[in-house]
């Protein structure tokens, strides 16, 4: 008998510590760039509220989180996701509004509404970084090193395997910049049938060639392996592959696609007050500003700029390889939410009916 | 129990009945439906069980393929409220024929529809709905319900004055199609069809054709990877059946060891093997085969699926026609060739034939598996070694658009059982010896 009620009180006691016990669940891309958010955000986050920092890892945090709401089983508490993403799953009433006023102000007493960039707040998202599509390539293999978007395209001067992400959104935008489109008429054009057309034709021109990848730490892997001599990749994986693994491996800044990553928390998120907790810890000024010392995104708060130093190395400027940095702006692409929004099941349908062809 | 008494066994009235002067008949009946009750209450878990994580699942899955409530009902997520959303328009619909040209009435019912849309935030899921049917028009919801508290008689003007592609009678005919949770339009699209503005079913454009052309690559690549399997089993099968034990046992080992080994392993050993910075390539390179830049391309496309897809399905083949050429006695292709037939003959005619319940076992093991085999092409297809159950998974994780990845999944399985009764028909399923 006593035995029974020590080990029920055992089990109860269990289950009790399990309950009270604080965690968030943060889901992120993984790579060199959760390893980034670990030690700028969780690490930090945990000494200071004790809250234990659960970090799981997805391709695109957008689609388990959208099919675990929509499943009625949430297990995740923060995700973090695309613009085009954060606002498509808030307008389906898929996430937790966040309240903006409990993010906290900038050192100079800046209000959060007017730090961080525009368009980085949203109803159920806060950025936390401008992070870019570019296309990289390996030294080693490129005995002319390729400079514009145009030479990714270009097979017959810059011969060998193309890595390109298995997905609609970046890859039709760099088709048509490729294919000598100015970066603020790709959207446009890319409306219409025509647009969309020529930027199968332009992949159709290199569709023997292409290596598919899906998630970002396999871009840095295929060009070291050889496998590609170029690819498109995130531009922060390339650099961290580059300067903290010492691969050969360089960065092509022309025809750039900046895009947001933003936090949101999944409606019915088990630890919904611990989550926007760590939101309004990872959004200040200071954890933006260390995360860039991990990894080349740029902060989302204008305040953090200034405090972004060196890397994590000690030696390396982390300046030049932010994808806003004036000389890396000259052909840029932002990336359009509103368009994805719409158009990415569309697109996505005739990309696979491409594919299979 | 029922023990019969001399008298009672020849009763005057000539009816057999037990000790208790019941009928032997009711009694009988009553003991057997004892033992049959008993029987039922321990099938009863298992029962249960293939209910609850089999049928039950399937079934609903089957439902979601032809029921979307996506412009019909709204359920907010959080206290599990349903709205029905979406009403004044279908009572539009239901008043008007199709094809008639949207009135102020019409428009009058949508604005009052945005309105609920915007309050339960049910637009982008509507939008989602109607995108579906017609790509671009996710927007349109979701901006004009955005702006639909604002929106004043007439309707029609303000509504277009939004954006005019409101007036797209496609658009309309979507909502007319959608407004209704029943349709066969996932179904349809499974098929690469659609409905045009009348309603009638219609080819969906020649860029965008996908799933015909993948459920045929997907039987034929089944039956090539199933025939490879057959060929390469055959003669395994009968080696270890024809061994002494000891030997036949180490040998099944080998068989079995890749059996054990965890799929994904094997599929990217493959991917070691055959890429092309590969094993392969770089022996054939470094043998001189093969010029540096010539190397084969025998990874990410339809070579690597049939290859790993084979090499993994095997053993599925090898069982069934070891466990049947086993009990096979030898002394009959013995007594045919003393009876003067060949080699051939004796297997053609005697042997063969024998081990046809193994083939169709096994083949019928390998095609289903095949059928609906989904990470080793989804790692090592590439573009062009995809089935159709890639595509299902992209419906189920990506795209969530969960009902047509049912209509396709739903497609598969009724294909399945068709085959399943050809081979019923041809072959005769009680021939089957699984092992």
């Amino acid at each position: 008998m006593k035995l029974k009620t020590a080990l029920l009180a055992t089990a109860l006691g269990g289950v009790a510590f399990g309950a009270t016990a604080a965690e968030v669940t943060v889901m992120s891309w993984g790579g060199a760039y959760t390893k980034s958010q670990v030690e700028a955000y969780h690490k930090p986050f945990t000494a200071e509220t004790g809250i234990a920092v659960n970090s799981v890892d997805s391709d695109n945090p957008a689609t388990p989180i959208k099919a675990q709401v929509e499943a009625g089983n949430v297990t995740v508490d923060v995700a973090d996701v695309e613009f085009s993403d954060a606002v498509r799953l808030c307008d389906e009433g898929l996430l937790e509004e966040i309240d903006q006023s409990m993010l906290p102000a900038a050192p100079d007493g800046t209000p959060a509404s007017e730090d961080f960039i525009e368009g980085a707040l949203q109803d159920c998202a806060v950025a936390n970084i401008v992070w870019s599509t570019v296309f990289a390539y390996n030294k080693d293999n490129n005995p002319t090193a390729p400079d514009s978007i145009d030479d990714f395209f270009n097979t017959a001067d810059f011969p060998g395997k193309r890595g390109l992400r298995k997905s609609a959104k970046a890859t039709l935008e760099m088709a048509l910049m490729g294919d000598g489109v100015p970066a603020d008429e790709v959207y446009d054009l890319l409306e219409t049938d025509e647009g969309v057309d020529r930027a199968f034709a332009k992949l159709d021109t290199i569709k023997d060639d292409i290596v598919w990848w899906e998630a970002g730490a396999q871009p840095p892997q295929l060009l070291a392996d050889g496998e590609v001599v170029m690819s498109t990749a995130y531009n922060g994986r390339i650099f961290n592959a580059a300067i903290a693994e010492n691969q050969p491996l360089e960065v092509v800044w022309d025809g750039q696609i900046l895009d947001f990553d933003l936090f949101v928390v999944p409606k019915g998120a088990p630890n919904k007050e611990a989550a926007m907790q760590f939101i309004s810890f990872s959004t200040d000024t200071q954890r933006l500003a260390d995360q860039a010392s991990w990894i080349s995104y740029g902060p989302a708060r204008k305040s953090s700029g200034a405090m972004v130093g060196k890397y994590s190395d000690g030696k390396t400027d982390m300046a030049p390889h932010m994808p806003t940095a004036e000389a890396n702006l000259s052909n840029a692409l932002v990336n359009n939410f509103e368009f994805w929004v719409d158009r990415d099941a569309e697109l996505n349908e005739r990309f696979n009916a491409w594919l299979a062809q | 129990m029922a023990t019969l008494t001399d008298d009672s066994a020849f009763g005057a009235d000539d009816r057999l009945t037990t000790a208790d002067g019941k009928p032997l008949k009711a009694a009988l009946a009553r003991a057997e439906a004892r033992a049959k009750r008993r029987a039922f209450f321990l099938v009863l878990p298992l029962f249960l069980f293939v209910l609850i994580t089999f049928i039950v699942p399937i079934g609903q899955m089957l439902h979601r393929s032809v029921h979307n409530s996506g412009f019909t009902l709204h359920t907010d997520i959080g206290s599990k409220v349903q709205t029905p959303i979406m009403v004044n328009l279908r009572d539009w619909f239901d008043n008007n024929p199709r094809g008639t040209e949207p009135d102020e009435a019409a428009f009058e019912a949508l604005a009052a529809d945005l309105v609920v849309l915007r309050e339960v935030k049910a637009a982008g899921q509507a939008g989602t709905r109607i995108n579906y049917e017609l790509s671009g028009t996710r927007s349109m919801f979701t901006k004009a319900a955005r702006k639909a508290p604002k929106l004043e008689a007439p309707f029609a003007a303000a509504i277009l004055d939004l954006d005019e592609d409101w007036a797209d009678p496609e658009l309309w005919a979507a909502m007319r199609d959608a407004s209704s949770a029943y349709t066969m339009n996932f179904y349809l699209a499974a098929v690469d069809l659609t409905r045009d503005t009348d309603g009638f079913v219609a080819q969906v454009d020649e860029k965008r054709r996908l799933y015909k052309q993948l459920f045929v690559r997907t039987l034929l690549l089944s039956l090539l990877i199933t025939g490879l399997t057959f060929v390469l089993a055959y003669p395994i099968a009968h080696m270890l059946a024809t061994l002494p034990l000891r030997y036949s046992n180490l040998l099944m080992i080998l068989v079995l060891l890749p059996f054990w080994t965890s799929l994904l392993v094997r599929t990217t050993s493959w991917m070691v093997l055959l890429q092309s910075q590969g094993v392969v390539n770089d022996a054939l390179v470094g043998t001189g085969v093969l010029a540096d830049d010539s190397r084969i391309q025998m990874m990410y496309n339809q070579t690597g699926t049939i290859i790993a897809m084979t090499h993994i399905l095997l053993p599925f083949m090898v069982l069934p026609l070891y466990s049947v050429m086993r009990t096979i006695n030898p002394s009959y292709v013995r007594a045919a060739k003393s009876l003067g037939a060949t080699s051939w003959t004796a297997f053609r005619r005697i042997y063969f034939p024998l081990t046809v319940p193994g083939i169709g076992a096994g083949a019928l093991l390998v095609f289903i598996l095949a059928v609906g085999y989904y990470i080793t092409p989804a790692l090592v297809g590439g573009a062009d070694g995809q089935l159709i159950s890639n595509l299902i998974a992209f419906h189920m994780q990506k795209s969530l658009n969960w009902s047509l990845a049912a209509a396709l999944a739903g497609l598969l399985l009724g294909g399945i059982l068709i085959l399943y009764w050809l081979y019923d028909r041809l072959i005769g399923i009680d021939n089957l010896k699984l092992g």
